[in-house]
């Protein structure tokens, strides 16, 4: 256990040493020096993975905000604080990585008062500024509460399901919005991922994702920080997954079928390798999983499907934004060591910052943890202090 | 009422003065390594190229409904009623959407200045709006590149074409693709010869994507009172079960739901 520790610190250390050196690069030397972008190939690793992917993993936040105080499935409240904690780191480490890519990260806030309402980029940027603000003001009281303020507390409880609704509809918005940011290039995009219906698999998939981070990170939790699994909850959210995995893979299928591109699905290249590999891990190999009861139950067989799941749409997303270009820019691009560097340290970033998050701030609902390994299943989650916790 | 320009390839002789007076007109460097360079750059708008004994120009094709403009989240690329893309570089932060979008891959980037620029051919705005042609219709020796209203242009490359059959492919590019752009092209051979796409769509683009976003309107409202909606009742469901005298009942299933 000690040797673990102290590797993964000295992992945790070379990412931050490697992506500091790639931050001085990139801001004093420009884009040109510190990625391998180029005028046919203008977007990179960094709107790929760190924003695509980002804004995708972050996706818990809504999914989950919406089934415990929307449809008020009580029994998932125990899950909501360290969800919304990912959501927002997820959302700030976005913010992050765009500052990297922007040529002129100075001029980020000009949407604010330079308006093009014809532009996606326009309503993902106002989207996800106004939603960054509102996981800050669903998050405010697991910090307000550490230093035991409970005016503010009482003030965000009052607002508290104005503020759900408003995070779901934003999440809709721009979950969907990064898929249609690709709807004006029908003659760049490889049709494997060029459809009228980008938007509606963004968002599908976006739920899937969220749904199979929340059973990730519940793990990583109760593996790490010695805490018990809520194993019944990750069950249903399993559950609800297979649903969801299984709209997906119909509409996916289907619009390739309709728009006569399955086919190409058959023929040997570069491209339907790494379509296959994207369906294969996010949808048909959960799904496969999934569908057996017994492994469905199993926190082991859980854990495996919702990392599936993610690695499945991330690699969706690269595909989207890199794969599908490469053909029509006549490039291949791989990132430069700076890229991977920089994208490296946003990630570590977000690991260290959930783990001070948990030893600083009440994160999980009860506190005397007890260490336990994985398989101890699904003993009784002591979830009395949760009247306590006001504001989630 | 916009204007246009006209380049022909049959009257083109490749002597890259619309190259040296670009340059000049928008401050950036014209040498001999610059002038061997076959492809549109941060630093060079327009670019003739030779394929063999024919030449062709590409240069930034001015869309009358232009992608870019419509990608551009800050409004830095306009349209101008007078026919010209313009840009502003001190609206724009560098997100790049516009040179993805572009349907000819017309914006280029200064990748190697710290405080970088979009850079393309915006026809000229300055002299267009004094009244003047473009820089490189002006220098054009031959007239095989030429600036006027674009539908007195349409009408003569259409003369053209009429009056010297088996000379042009016959097609104007650039009267409908996407929508129609300020820079028409007659040439001798395919246009695919000097990369220009041939299965573009004739609509413009832009309305591919706000076809989504003029729904954003609606969906905010129905989707909050739909949520709002679901809301009250699982939350009346239980007040009622409360109310109802099974408060008792409700309370366990709440107390079980939460040890599960």
């Amino acid at each position: 256990m000690k040797i673990k520790f102290s590797f993964w610190k000295l992992v945790f250390l070379f990412l931050m040493a490697a992506g500091f050196y790639a931050t001085v690069i990139r801001f004093t030397k420009g884009l040109g020096a510190s990625t391998h972008l180029s005028d046919q190939f203008p977007w990179g690793i960094w709107i790929s993975f760190d924003v695509l992917c980002g804004v995708m993993l972050a996706a818990g936040g809504f999914t989950l905000t919406a089934a415990v105080h929307i449809l008020n499935i009580k029994r998932m409240h125990s899950i909501v604080r360290p969800t919304i904690l990912t959501a927002f780191l997820g959302y700030v480490l976005v913010c992050v990585a765009l500052m990297y890519d922007l040529g002129k990260p100075y001029n980020i806030w000009h949407p604010l008062i330079m308006r093009n309402p014809h532009s996606v980029m326009f309503e993902v940027a106002y989207c996800v500024m106004l939603y960054t603000t509102v996981l800050a003001l669903e998050f405010s009281p697991i910090v307000l509460e550490r230093f035991n303020l409970r005016k503010p507390i009482k003030v965000i409880r009052g607002i508290l399901i104005p503020l759900v609704i408003c995070g779901v509809i934003l999440s809709t918005l721009h979950q969907s919005s990064l898929g249609s940011l690709y709807l004006i290039i029908p003659e760049k995009l490889h049709p494997f991922w060029y459809s009228p219906l980008l938007p509606v698999f963004f968002f599908i998939s976006a739920i899937a994702v969220g749904l199979a981070m929340t059973i990730f990170e519940s793990s990583m939790s109760a593996r790490h920080f010695g805490r018990q699994l809520e194993l019944p909850i990750l069950q249903e959210l399993g559950r609800v997954l297979v649903v969801v995995l299984s709209v997906y893979g119909i509409l996916r299928f289907e619009d390739l079928l309709n728009r006569g591109v399955l086919r190409l699905a058959f023929q040997p290249g570069y491209e339907m390798y790494l379509f296959w590999l994207e369906v294969a891990l996010g949808v048909i190999l959960p799904l496969l999983l999934l569908s057996q009861r017994k492994i469905r139950v199993s926190p082991g067989g859980l854990y495996l499907a919702a990392v599936l799941v993610v690695l499945g749409f991330i690699t969706n997303r690269m595909n989207v934004s890199i794969t599908g270009f490469e053909r029509s820019a006549a490039t291949h691009y791989f990132p430069k060591w700076t890229e991977l560097s920089v994208t490296g340290m946003i990630i570590a970033a977000g690991f260290a910052l959930f783990g001070l998050a948990v030893k600083y701030l009440p994160i999980f609902p009860e506190e005397h943890a007890v260490e336990r390994p994985l398989q101890a299943g699904a003993g009784p989650v002591a979830a009395t202090a949760v009247l306590g916790h006001a504001g989630d | 009422m916009s204007k246009a320009l006209l380049y022909d390839n049959t009257i083109c002789i490749g002597c890259k003065q619309c190259e040296v007076a670009c340059a000049g007109q928008n401050k950036l460097p014209y040498d001999d390594t610059i002038a061997a360079e076959e492809r549109q750059s941060g630093h060079k708008l327009t670019v003739v190229l030779t394929r063999g004994d024919k030449f062709m120009r590409r240069l930034c094709m001015n869309c009358q409904e232009p992608t870019c403009a419509s990608v551009c989240p800050v409004g830095a690329l306009q349209k101008t009623a007078a026919g010209p893309v313009t840009y502003d570089a001190g609206k724009c932060m560098g997100c790049r959407y516009c040179m993805v979008a572009c349907p000819f891959g017309v914006p280029k980037y200064e990748w190697n200045k710290l405080v970088p620029k979009v850079q393309k051919c915006t026809m000229c705005p300055d002299r267009v709006a004094k009244g003047q042609q473009t820089a490189c219709a002006e220098i054009c020796p031959t007239g095989a590149t030429k600036f006027g209203e674009r539908d007195d242009l349409i009408n003569e490359a259409l003369q053209r074409i009429r009056d010297n059959p088996g000379k042009y492919v016959n097609h104007i590019y650039g009267l409908n693709e996407v929508g129609g752009t300020s820079v028409l092209l007659l040439s001798s051979v395919p246009f695919e010869t000097f990369g220009y796409r041939n299965d573009l769509s004739t609509d413009p683009l832009p309305m591919l994507t706000f076809r989504v976003l003029s729904r954003i309107p609606d969906f905010v409202p129905l989707g909050g009172m739909l949520l709002g909606g679901v809301w009250w009742i699982t939350h009346r469901r239980e007040e009622v079960a409360a109310a109802e005298g099974r408060g008792h009942e409700a309370e366990t299933d709440e107390q079980k739901g939460r040890k599960q």
